[in-house]
């Protein structure tokens, strides 16, 4: 084990190396470009042995790495805003044909207006595809979550591909210390990718086969099964990191000091980390405030977070993202675990921080103080005032 | 936890500087973390880097609105941006400028300003003036004593291996000696 | 009947589709009179269900044949008609 200080996106590309993908295939967007920057770099000096295909969009990033894992080989590619959601026809492709694709996510906005700075919005809008969503707080997590999300990707019981987010610049810019785990750590945690299918030309067969109405809800139903399957899958997977690696590893989620807590805030990605700040100054101040940090999107462990979240009294919700109609995705998701149950915790949700504005221990704080009365459900917060809003 | 806002323009360095002193830290023992306000900046547009050095993980992922200190690589930049804004009492502004630091006009009450010819020791070191990032650097080592000469020096030598890292550790030390030989004189 | 993780199927199950029964009343019939061994049938055959080599040789497999009738629209010398589903084809044909 070596700890370093180096960029998230390069401690990503270290953890992508280190599960030695066979080919690569991916399009430059800000901020995503730095991930396989790195690893083209890596492949032009002759440190790791892997084909690296330069393409002309996302959309055919995305359909190199389902060919090249169609064919039994393991894979890598990454996206952000834009380029995502131009890969999302593939990726619900890749998702339908069970695929095992290993996918960064650096989180970013989605134009218009054109913004390049980040939100969950680009994630969350393939969040239906059937892709394992994982969100990380930091360098470390995103790094430690890679070798994760292949590992229960390529598990035959769920064989589905997976999405490592980490929050644009915030994450992949930023330099902090990242531990990265030596080859033969890595090599103990994950077993070489064995494909239950594959193409080959002396065995031919065809994969994502045409299904009418008579079998097509069976496939989707499927792949329902193998998202709920994998909620313990990465429970395993979460617990074996430790052996390998000598120290503990994300798993789908983290309760930080949510021990007796009244209040417990529940975040994802790196908003996560200055709520924990939030967290210890509120306790210092005598407030039984706890954080429960969602790492695993889909799939979403909701008897979990029921459990998790049943004793407190007061639920508050951040959501980087918006469903516009509606309001934020993981807020509805966690109003709705509790819809006829007994006693349930007062739930205030709200959208912060889209297109890049900046989270601060206040919005937060806002946050905590608004949750301790009326109604919230979806509330925007730090509006700025001073701003003239046509036609609002 | 120290909080660090470095003022620039695109191309300066800026981000360079911030890495820097992240590397040079960790080097040292503590954490850091160091990260850009970027943006869809052009060469010469006013932007802003950040560093956060602790002795213990470093949890804020915000933007730094409260510094301990404050670096201008460029002086025009005090024209426009008020950038002792938010400074820490007992906070230090280091700033890029041959002029005496009473020269600047900054009036703080509850800061100092340091100032040093980084350009200057730029353009005689490396042959170029907008290269002030590394003699700037040398002279927050000596104002704060937050990181060290050598750890900064080792840093930039990581960061650039072979003349170029060479070079810069010698600008970094000149910026250094330069706040140094102020102080003496005071 | 199985369903496969990712809907993953053998090799040559369309074979074993007879799509012929789908023809609505009309068959073509090669009348092997004018042809020129042009080969434009087998090409423009959607069901890729005639087959031929040489002049005079073609024919369909009317076990896929859906009788849309566009062999008889592109043959340049008329030497396919298109006939009732109970009409006799030639004997030649036939034989193949």
């Amino acid at each position: 084990m070596a700890r370093r200080i180096m960029e998230g996106s390069r401690a990503v590309a270290e953890a992508v190396a280190l599960c030695q993908p066979q080919v690569v295939a991916a399009y430059p967007i800000t901020p995503q470009t730095h991930i396989v920057h790195e690893l083209a770099q890596m492949v032009a000096d002759g440190q790791v042995k892997m084909e690296f295909v330069n393409v002309e969009s996302e959309h055919s990033a995305a359909s190199v790495v389902l060919g090249a894992s169609a064919t039994g080989v393991r894979v890598f590619t990454s996206s952000s805003s834009q380029g995502l959601i131009l890969m999302s026809e593939v990726l619900f492709n890749i998702a339908g044909m069970r695929l095992p694709v290993v996918l960064a996510c650096v989180n970013r906005a989605l134009s218009a207006p054109l913004n390049i700075w980040t939100d969950h919005q680009d994630s969350m809008a393939v969040r239906d595809a059937g892709i394992l969503q994982f969100y990380s707080e930091n360098a470390q997590e995103a790094a430690d979550l890679t070798f994760l999300a292949y590992r229960v990707a390529e598990d035959h019981r769920v064989l589905l591909p997976a999405m490592v987010c980490l929050d644009g610049y915030v994450i992949s810019h930023a330099w902090e210390v990242v531990d990265i785990p030596e080859a033969e750590q890595v090599d103990s945690y994950l077993p070489p990718f064995q494909p239950r299918y594959r193409l080959d030309p002396a065995h031919p067969l065809s994969m994502g086969m045409y299904a009418e109405p008579d079998k097509y809800i069976e496939a989707r139903y499927m792949m329902q099964q193998a998202m709920e399957r994998s909620v313990g899958i990465i429970q395993e997977a979460a617990h074996d990191f430790e052996r390998a690696f000598g120290r503990p590893g994300p798993g789908l989620m983290e309760e930080y000091r949510t021990e007796d807590a009244e209040t417990v805030l529940v975040a994802m990605g790196s908003i996560a980390s200055t709520a924990k700040m939030v967290v210890d100054q509120r306790r210092e101040a005598g407030e039984r405030v706890g954080l429960l940090k969602l790492v695993a999107y889909r799939p979403f462990p909701g008897e979990l977070l029921y459990q998790a979240l049943k004793p407190a009294r007061r639920v508050v919700v951040l959501d980087k993202a918006v469903s516009l109609g509606a309001q934020g995705p993981l807020g509805t998701e966690l109003r709705a675990l509790f819809l006829g149950r007994p006693r349930p915790p007062r739930i205030s949700t709200f959208i912060v921080g889209l297109g890049g504005r900046d989270v601060t221990e206040a919005v937060i704080n806002d946050a905590l103080k608004k949750a301790g009365r009326g109604r919230h459900q979806g509330e925007f917060l730090d509006l700025r005032p001073d701003l003239e809003l046509e036609g609002v | 936890m120290k909080e660090i806002r470095i003022f620039a323009r695109a191309g300066q360095g800026a981000i360079t500087s911030a890495i820097i002193l992240a590397l040079a830290a960790f080097e040292e023992g503590k954490h850091a973390f160091a990260f850009p306000h970027f943006g869809s900046e052009r060469m010469g547009a006013p932007l802003n880097a950040y560093v956060r050095l602790g002795d213990k993980p470093i949890r804020s992922r915000s933007q730094v609105k409260e510094p301990d200190y404050v670096l201008v690589q460029d002086p025009t930049l005090l024209t426009g941006f008020n950038v002792a804004d938010g400074l820490k009492p007992g906070g230090v502004v280091v700033v890029n400028s041959p002029e005496p630091p009473e020269a600047l006009g900054l009036g703080l009450n509850h800061g100092r300003v340091v100032t040093v010819p980084a350009s200057q020791i730029a353009q005689e070191l490396l042959g170029r003036a907008d290269r002030s990032n590394t003699p700037l650097l040398g002279a927050f080592a000596a104002a704060t004593g937050e990181v060290g000469l050598d750890a900064l020096r080792e840093a930039v030598r990581q960061r650039f291996p072979g003349a170029a890292g060479e070079k810069n550790a010698q600008a970094i030390q000149r910026g250094y000696e330069f706040v140094k030989s102020k102080e003496a004189v005071s | 009947m199985r369903i496969t993780t990712g809907c993953v199927a053998q090799p040559g199950t369309s074979q074993n589709y007879h799509t012929g029964s789908w023809r609505t009343g009309l068959k073509p019939r090669f009348l092997h009179v004018r042809c020129t061994a042009c080969d434009l049938c087998p090409l423009a055959c959607p069901d890729g269900c005639i087959y031929g080599n040489g002049r005079n040789t073609y024919y369909a497999d009317l076990n896929y044949c859906k009788g849309c009738g566009i062999c008889a629209t592109v043959c340049p010398v008329d030497d396919i008609e298109m006939v009732p589903e109970e009409a006799p084809l030639l004997a030649a044909t036939e034989e193949k």
